[in-house]
């Protein structure tokens, strides 16, 4: 096993498309040392891309968002004075993965690229209407969140693609977001169901929506249909049902020791209700 | 295959080792180091009995590549006392029997100074929310929980008391 930590991007893509298919990226590491302990992974080489400027600042961009590197660890990300004040949602989110000890080093980028269907902070990035920058031996290119988990344990990169960083966009006034959870035990488990939801409230209409969706099908989902039934609504019982209808209807989970397919079902529209309550509440609504 | 050099600070000491290159923090805190304080739980970072700081943040040391020290700045259980003087945690966890088989302790002690040093006045609930990485399979968590708020309360006593003098 070798061990590298390019301080250039360039660096680090040729380094790491020319080990091929035996190289790991190493960002926070809480998922990859795991496995290697377990012996599920046998790294030939790992590239180590903390060293990389881009890859751990946290930059306002000119509009009024957000890029994140994408080995931003949770700690870090959760000591900006910005950032947790305009995507609180994603933060939470963000800040559910592990533990204390766990936050100090997992990162957004590695829960994205480890494809857990379950992920916390992924639901969370997809509601926000994130963009990741992906890089690799062809260049660079970006992709929706959601367009990257393509099963569990396997995403859509390229490759020798590196993801760089995500792009949470500007937010109008009125704006907000939340995640929950749904775990069996009260602290450090992985979900059963995820919901997060970004919303804009103009004079209690809602005007924009987006749901994402998490451990309940083979990727996390954005739900369209749910965003649907709440813009243009003043987030009333109907327009609530029908959104928490949406996302049970999008369910594909399985039954596992956390819980059942019927459960999972059910929990996602309850959750769905509760999740847009505390996000409407923050974006200045009731 | 050649071992890594690693050159960092643990406890405000300059330090160099050498390390195979999957080698976790872990594993060269217990072996060419030996500092053996930290203890191996779990080995995936789910019981925290081996945490550590590295630049002041917490973290599980079987969780970061022993290479990727270099540079940086460790904090270990050994760096908590002053001399022979115990760090008031060390203190209060024994005069409240805060521990039973002590493998957990080090990782509790090292976990709640960084939840002091960030917060001197935590709730009840912030101590438990913190430490909930923190497994202990003796106590029951109440004496732990109560020797943290208890240190943190004497702590900021000792602190006016100081900063009036």
């Amino acid at each position: 096993m070798r061990y590298l930590a390019p301080g250039t991007l360039d660096e680090a893509i040729k380094a790491f498309a020319a080990a091929g298919s035996a190289a790991r990226i190493l960002a926070g590491g809480t998922d990859l040392l795991v496995q290697m302990r377990s012996g599920a992974v046998k790294p030939g080489v790992i590239v180590n891309i903390k060293k990389i400027a881009e890859m751990t600042a946290i930059e306002e961009t000119a509009g009024g968002g957000f890029r994140i590197g994408a080995a931003v660890s949770g700690a870090v990300l959760g000591e900006h004075p910005r950032f947790g004040k305009v995507w609180p949602g994603v933060l939470e989110a963000v800040n559910l993965i592990g533990s204390t000890q766990v936050q100090g080093r997992a990162s957004a980028g590695g829960n994205l690229c480890n494809g857990s269907p379950a992920g916390d902070s992924v639901p969370a990035m997809v509601a926000a209407g994130a963009v990741v920058t992906l890089q690799g031996p062809n260049g660079r290119r970006e992709l929706p969140v959601e367009k990257v988990p393509a099963g569990p344990g396997r995403t859509n990169l390229l490759p020798g693609e590196i993801l760089v960083n995500f792009t949470l966009p500007p937010r109008p006034p009125g704006s907000s977001d939340a995640y929950l959870r749904m775990i069996p035990r009260t602290e450090m488990d992985i979900a059963v169901v995820g919901v997060g939801v970004s919303l804009t409230l103009k004079d209690g209409v809602c005007t924009a929506a987006r749901v994402g969706l998490g451990a309940v099908a083979p990727t996390v989902l954005l739900v369209e249909a749910a965003a649907k039934a709440l813009i243009g609504s003043k987030l009333d019982d109907a327009a609530l049902n029908a959104a928490a209808a949406a996302c049970s209807a999008a369910c594909r989970p399985i039954d596992d020791k956390r819980g059942t397919i019927a459960y999972r079902t059910k929990v996602a529209g309850v959750l769905l209700k509760r999740t847009v309550a505390i996000a409407a509440k923050r974006a200045g609504g009731k | 295959m050649a071992k890594l050099h690693v050159s960092t600070t643990i406890n405000g000491e300059p330090m160099e080792f050498l390390c195979e290159p999957g080698d976790t923090m872990l594993d060269a805190l217990r072996g060419p180091l030996a500092l053996t304080g930290s203890k191996e739980g779990c080995a995936s970072g789910d019981c925290g009995a081996c945490s550590i700081t590295l630049d002041d943040r917490l973290v599980c040391s079987c969780l970061m590549l022993a290479v990727e020290s270099e540079g940086h700045e460790i904090r270990t259980i050994e760096g908590l006392a002053h001399g022979d003087k115990l760090h008031p945690l060390q203190q209060k966890f024994l005069e409240e029997a805060a521990l039973q088989c002590g493998i957990c302790t080090p990782g509790m002690l090292v976990a709640s100074d960084a939840l002091l040093r960030q917060n001197p006045r935590p709730s009840e609930e912030d101590v438990r929310f913190w430490l909930a990485g923190n497994l202990c399979r003796c106590t029951g968590y109440d004496k732990i929980v109560r020797a943290v708020l208890e240190t943190a309360a004497e702590m900021r006593e000792q602190g006016t008391r100081e900063s009036r003098q």
